[in-house]
């Protein structure tokens, strides 16, 4: 089932064909419909579901795949969408100060905000500083050797470390109240107005196409070999000759990249980011999106956490009381009964006609080697 | 002793005390077929431990075509030309065959390696060629975790050799065996024997009987004796610590 040959040229593309056609439905279809529906609300909460979906990605590519189990990518999703309510915070008349400064006696803007000025220093910060921090972090982490579930406690430690300095500088970020962004203003507008927010939208969508683009390239070469041999058996990949750090290293900061952009796409579709992006729920929440959905598929992911949010969004709304209850005995049922996950599940639906097939691509590859398997049976 | 493939002098590992290997002085001659015996508990595991890097030498060297291996890593190792194959078989199980044998092949083992790869004509060829050597042609793209434990030893030294190393290690290849997969297993040591140096760790003395030529019997961390195998069997030691037991 974690078969990724590199598919033939006309499965490729097929699949980029369906990811297009679904990337312009959701652009150009979801919108009007919802609106003539009455549910106009419902495109901002998509939006937001869907940058969630492509932290979700980065936690594939890392759990599903690779085997590393971080429980601390709030860490860079919070990293992510700091950088860009940051420099939306700084779109005021030159010379004055963020509001929120003025209430801790603050008249000097600190020395880390001036980079955020710079429209292009903000979007290179989405993606490198968390990009970087996890490159630091993994490097020290793996060329120590530490894995599995040590690895995984160490993440949480780290989350909760960044999640009480950001919450504790009231002076620097505005600690526990966080950064707003929808009364800031964007190329003359106030972002939380019905065009930006549509641009952040169409943003998020076609982000979400490159994420998983990115992710399939990752995961169907050589590369994504090595990653699946790093889980299986990562010992055995120093004895062919590979040092896994360096692969572990790079996969964790591309996933962290993800994770950052995701950060602030949502940041922005929903108005504010305060450390709460850091507790410890919410990054078991982007591990819960993947198990759901079905580790190490990619298309799992997506879904994973799209499904999750909307009945999260629908159920708490409902029953305020009972969504933890209902979160954690989906686990428990996802762990239990689907360890495929939805994607896990619907591939043992044997019946699934070819046509239907392409609405999740990653089975395209799949169906290949269990036709070779056959034939070499015989 | 520069000609020698493989030398460790005075090799001691201790695990908190316990001497696992105790002044152990090795070698092998370059396109040598070794067999060590000894019973359990004797250091066997320990000895390829140590030479590929698995633990640290306590004291003493170990030499690789002369060079000195003392704090190499796993995989610096493996890519001076020593390839290891485990008790148990450990193939990537998620991975097809072919796939399994690409991944150990492949030149540039780098990140940037793997994300750009640009594989060498004769790669195709070269990996064809050994799968029939081992005889897994049919199973090429089937996931190793659905073949047979006979098959899954095969494909392991088969990725052993698609490293192209020059000493191979081999950790009882046959343990668990039918007597029909243990004579392919045997046929196939002997064919790489012509192109490669190889030590085979083993316990089953009709395998060895079919290949051996040189014996090195270890007792307790130092080398009992060594010899062809019908010395190595008239040794009254060797009898009285290994071969006089019930098992034979």
């Amino acid at each position: 089932m974690l078969n990724l040959r590199l598919s033939r040229p006309k499965a490729l593309l097929l699949e980029v064909g369906v990811v297009f056609l679904l990337v312009l439905a959701t652009v150009f279809g979801v919108p009007p419909l919802l609106t003539a529906a009455g549910q106009a609300y419902r495109i901002n909460l998509l939006g937001r579901f869907l940058a969630l979906a492509i932290a979700a990605l980065g936690v594939d590519l890392i759990w599903g795949f690779t085997g590393l189990l971080s429980l601390g990518q709030g860490i860079f999703f919070a990293l992510g969408g700091y950088s860009l309510a940051m420099h939306l915070q700084l779109q005021i008349p030159t010379g004055q100060l963020p509001d929120f400064f003025s209430l801790y006696g603050v008249s000097q803007l600190p020395w880390f905000w001036y980079p955020y000025y710079s429209f292009g220093f903000t979007l290179a910060a989405v993606v490198l500083l968390p990009a970087l921090t996890a490159a630091l972090l993994g490097y020290l982490v793996f060329r120590n050797r530490i894995r599995g579930v040590y690895f995984a406690i160490l993440t949480q430690a780290a989350l909760i470390v960044f999640f009480n300095f950001f919450n504790g500088q009231q002076k620097l970020i505005n600690g526990t109240n966080g950064l707003k962004t929808d009364t800031t203003e964007l190329f003359g507008q106030l972002v939380s107005s019905q065009p930006i927010q549509s641009a952040f939208y169409t943003c998020t969508v076609v982000l979400v196409a490159v994420a998983y683009f990115l992710c399939r390239w990752l995961t169907s070469g050589r590369f994504g070999r090595i990653l699946v041999a790093v889980r299986d058996d990562e010992t055995r990949l120093r004895f062919s000759g590979y040092n896994p750090t360096g692969f572990k290293v790079v996969v964790f900061a591309i996933a962290a990249a993800l994770v950052g952009v995701a950060g602030a796409l949502y940041t922005v579709q929903s108005g504010i980011i305060t450390p709460d992006a850091m507790s410890i729920a919410f990054s078991i929440d982007m591990v819960i999106w993947v198990a759901v959905g079905g580790r190490g598929t990619l298309v799992g992911a997506i879904l994973g956490a799209l499904l999750v949010e909307f009945a999260r969004n629908n159920l708490s709304d409902q029953f305020p009381e009972f969504w933890l209850f209902l979160q954690g005995a989906l686990f428990l049922l996802v762990v239990t009964v689907l360890p495929g996950g939805v994607i896990g599940w619907v591939r043992t639906w044997r019946i699934f006609p070819p046509p239907t097939v392409t609405t999740y691509p990653s089975l395209e590859v799949d169906l290949e080697p269990e036709d070779d398997q056959q034939d070499s049976r015989d | 002793m520069t000609s020698k493939i493989l030398v460790t002098e005075n090799l001691t590992v201790s695990f908190d005390g316990f001497k696992a290997l105790k002044n152990l002085n090795f070698s092998l001659e370059p396109g040598e077929l070794r067999v060590v015996i000894g019973p359990n508990g004797a250091g066997k595991t320990t000895f390829l431990d140590v030479i590929t890097g698995k633990v640290q030498p306590t004291s003493g060297r170990i030499l690789f075509k002369g060079q000195n291996l003392r704090r190499q890593t796993e995989e610096q190792i493996s890519r001076l030309g020593i390839g290891r194959k485990f008790q148990t078989p450990r193939v990537y199980l998620n991975l097809t065959c072919w796939q399994n044998l690409e991944l150990s092949y492949h030149a540039r083992k780098s990140v940037w390696g793997t994300l750009f790869p640009r594989p060498p004509r004769d790669e195709r060829r070269h990996l064809g060629h050994l799968l029939e050597i081992i005889g897994l042609v049919p199973q090429a793209q089937s996931r190793a975790a659905l073949l047979s434990h006979g098959e899954k030893q095969r494909l392991e030294i088969g990725m052993l050799v698609a490293q192209s190393p020059n000493l191979l290690l081999v950790d009882e290849p046959v343990a668990g065996l039918t007597d029909e997969e243990t004579g392919k297993v045997g046929e196939l040591l002997l064919t790489l024997a012509e192109t490669h140096s190889i030590l085979v760790i083993e316990h089953d003395m009709e395998f060895v009987r079919q290949i051996a030529r040189q014996v090195t019997v270890l007792h307790e961390g130092t080398i009992l004796c060594e010899g062809t195998i019908e010395q190595v069997q008239a040794d009254p030691r060797v009898i009285e610590v290994y071969l006089g037991q019930p098992q034979e």
